[in-house]
């Protein structure tokens, strides 16, 4: 429609900017002045215990929850905005949900190539031949017309992230990728991950697995009760973490 | 006293010629007239019903509705919102509120008025509220009064539980469905045609024939205002000949039988359009 | 037919006509749900039970009363049940319309008050009921306070929005001449040929009253789910 900000912006800042950022659920505050900056090809892993919003961080940088307070720019495009072209944004953001949410009634190759077709206005060839590229990088070439209930958590999950890269986007989202998965095929995931860390991709990673996080991540989120208690590189946060939360935290985790 | 009954099966099938049996009419063609009349009308009000109960029901699910009547699911897809400029200031609307306000109050009126008296208003009160010219129409030029009535009847009662039914069906899918439709950068209404609406209807493919099979049943109604479907025939039976057991049974064989078909037709397709490799649709 | 405008004069006369018409209603509403609720309880018990022939003859009865119209059961009882004392003692018993009416509607509705409990009790999870097989119950024990009570609370508002149906279904007792809420508007209607009054004033007050009982199944509902 007209009145919708360009989403090519200026390299003002960081890639994802949040600042002051609140959310309420109605009376119940689930973010409370969440701050972070996220330059490009930076790798953040965020965690927390249950119901510490970072599930819900995650859903405000790309729009799909709405937030009261503050604001969030992506690439310099505010996502608060009324006025913002939401589709066009998120078109630049792949997102991976922890329940790989693949649409079940089309197949694998479908799935990746519904949102270049509907979205990008890529024709039918050249979005098959991209997303046949992305079954490769992720090893499921041969699974193409496979429909997702046909296959394994580990290996729809791949899917999952081939469907998110197929819109070319500058940076990735991940809801806990790996905590609906057998553990047999969480490694498998993380190395999908761990290879589009390693090409340059900026991510934000909501996870528990930390050695993930040690192996991979260039910063570190904690969060606790909505709030962001620490953000520092991952050394700092692995070596001596400054608050007591974020160092309870890590031991119970780090005794697995 | 005496009491008997004489059965007299093959009255059903006597014919004209047959005037020693004291047969009056050709009974079977007017059951077969009947059931033609009663599919007919069963027909045309699910054409009605099924499109306009779709679109209702789908106007149901958007975010949130103007007037909270009725309960909704709030959804996670969100509607451009405008602004408006008034004496107090710009304020927000957002289309969708009045779309689903608006089949709330198509729902609730449809649903809170027993068929038998909505046909009624239909037939008798609505040729009255119309200007003049198209009053005299209706009462006068319009062929098969009593069958469009019927058909517009059902069909807008029928409407207002398809939109319950697709309503329900897009509401089973899980939220996280429509958050990685959102995700990929799908506009709303393509969140809808190309994610929601293929599953949903899919869903819904049982309690949908049971509503089907609704419409079928309540094309009875109409025998209320003249029509000559199927239970009025065997009325009309029972009151010439004297053999109701005979003609209501052949009405309740052919509604079974009936009913056997759909519910066998639905099967089938429901095997056609099953998704490989999923036994349940339900969100878990 | 024009002949002056809206008459409100006539509704507010026909009252008490009326409200003797809506008392036949509630009271067929009432009867209707309380036999409907016993025998749909019954059906329900066979068709879950462990006697299969049982099981077989309740679920064809479900599925016979759920095929037909209701216009048609009523037309069939309406026929038949006066006849019934004459074939089976050779008695004459004077049956009246509004009995002959209720018995059709309590064996229709058992039907889907059948398949509202069957749904209800099969919704409680198996583990519940494994749950309580571990700790020694035994199956009736289970049954009465591990299954039912789970049951019950998920299907009260189902069952009371079958009532609601009913409740509506009622008019179609006009069919066969009863005089309930309709028919007597109707009476009132054609005697004094202002059809439109009437018709909009039945319509006006089922709105009302099923909206009323909406409502307030709504909040029972809320409340159920609070606790």
């Amino acid at each position: 429609m007209n009145e919708t900000k360009d989403t090519t912006g200026t390299d003002g800042g960081g890639m994802i900017e949040m600042n002051h950022v609140g959310k309420w659920y109605g009376e119940f505050q689930v973010l409370s002045n969440c701050s972070t900056s996220v330059n490009k090809g930076d790798v953040v892993v965020i965690c927390g215990p249950s119901g510490s919003g970072k599930s819900t961080l995650i859903k405000v940088i790309n729009g799909l929850e709405p937030f009261q307070e503050g604001t969030i720019t992506f690439n310099g495009v505010s996502v608060g905005d009324r006025t913002t072209n939401l589709s066009k944004l998120r078109s630049q953001i792949g997102m991976v949900f922890q329940n790989f949410e693949l649409f079940p009634h089309i197949s694998i190759i479908e799935n990746i190539k519904l949102a270049q077709m509907k979205v990008l206005g890529r024709e039918d060839d050249e979005a098959r031949n991209r997303s046949m590229e992305l079954l490769e990088r992720v090893g499921l070439s041969d699974q193409r017309d496979k429909y997702p209930a046909q296959l394994s958590g580990g290996q729809q999950q791949r899917v999952a992230i081939a469907r998110g890269l197929a819109m070319d986007p500058i940076a990735m989202l991940f809801d806990e990728p790996t905590s609906a998965l057998d553990p047999e095929m969480i490694n498998e995931v993380l190395d999908v991950m761990t290879e589009l860390a390693n090409d340059g991709m900026t991510m934000m990673v909501v996870s528990h697995e930390m050695g993930f996080a040690k192996r991979v991540a260039d910063r570190v989120i904690f969060m606790d009760e909505g709030y962001i208690v620490e953000d520092c590189s991952k050394d700092d946060f692995f070596g001596t973490p400054r608050g007591d939360r974020a160092q309870l935290f890590l031991s119970k985790i780090l005794t697995h | 006293m005496e009491f008997t009954y004489n059965w007299d099966w093959a009255i059903l099938f006597c014919t004209v010629e047959d005037t020693e049996t004291g047969c009056i009419g050709p009974y079977f063609y007017w059951i077969l007239e009947g059931l033609s009349w009663t599919i007919a009308v069963a027909s045309a009000a699910w054409v009605i019903a099924f499109p306009l109960g779709s679109f209702f029901g789908i106007l149901r699910t958007f975010d949130k509705p103007i007037l909270v009547v009725v309960p909704f699911v709030k959804s996670p897809i969100y509607f451009r919102t405008r602004a408006i400029g008034t004496s107090k200031g710009i304020i927000w609307v957002n289309v969708a509120w009045f779309l689903h306000g608006f089949a709330n109050v198509y729902v609730t009126i449809f649903r809170n008025v027993p068929l038998l008296v909505q046909l009624f208003l239909w037939y008798f009160v609505f040729p009255e509220l119309l200007p003049d010219d198209a009053g005299m129409w209706v009462k006068r030029e319009l062929p098969l009064p009593e069958f469009w009535t019927a058909v517009i009847c059902l069909g807008l009662y029928s409407a207002s539980r398809v939109a319950e039914q697709v309503r329900a069906g897009i509401n089973s899918i899980s939220r996280g469905q429509q958050y990685a439709a959102m995700a990929i950068g799908l506009t709303p209404v393509q969140v809808y045609r190309y994610v929601l609406l293929p599953v949903a209807f899919r869903i819904i493919i049982p309690p949908l024939t049971s509503d089907f099979l609704g419409v079928f049943k309540n094309s009875s109604l109409a025998l209320t205002i003249g029509v000559l479907e199927l239970t009025a025939m065997t009325r009309q039976i029972e009151e010439y000949s004297y053999q109701g057991f005979e003609a209501f049974t052949a009405a309740t064989v052919l509604y079974i039988g009936v009913t056997a078909i759909v519910m066998v037709a639905m099967r089938v397709v429901e095997g056609r359009v099953r998704i490989p490799g999923m036994i349940s649709l339900e969100a878990k | 037919m024009e002949s002056g405008g809206f008459d409100t004069h006539i509704i507010f006369h026909s009252i008490p006509f009326l409200a003797k018409g809506m008392l036949l209603t509630l009271e067929l509403t009432v009867l209707g749900i309380g036999g409907g609720l016993v025998f749909g309880t019954l059906l329900a018990l066979c068709r879950l039970g462990k006697f299969r022939a049982l099981a077989f003859a309740a679920g064809t009865y479900v599925n016979f009363f759920r095929s037909m119209p209701l216009i048609l059961v009523i037309f069939w009882f309406y026929f038949l049940v006066p006849l019934v004392p004459k074939l089976l003692f050779g008695m004459e018993v004077e049956v009246g319309a509004f009995q002959s009416v209720l018995i059709a509607f309590i064996m229709f509705e058992a039907a889907y008050y059948c398949e509202i409990m069957r749904a209800g009790i099969q919704s409680v999870k198996v583990g519940q009921v494994h749950a309580g097989q571990a700790l020694g119950l035994t199956y009736r024990q289970n049954m009465t306070h591990v299954v039912l009570p789970q049951a019950f609370r998920n299907m009260i508002p189902i069952l009371m929005s079958q009532a609601i149906v009913l409740f509506q279904d009622t008019a179609l007792v006009y069919v066969v001449g009863l005089s309930d809420f309709l028919y007597s508007a109707d009476i009132v209607a054609n005697s004094e040929n202002r059809l439109m009054e009437m018709y909009i004033t039945v319509a006006i007050v089922y709105f009302s009253m099923c909206s009323l009982a909406q409502f307030l199944v709504r909040n029972l509902q809320k409340k159920f789910s609070h606790e």
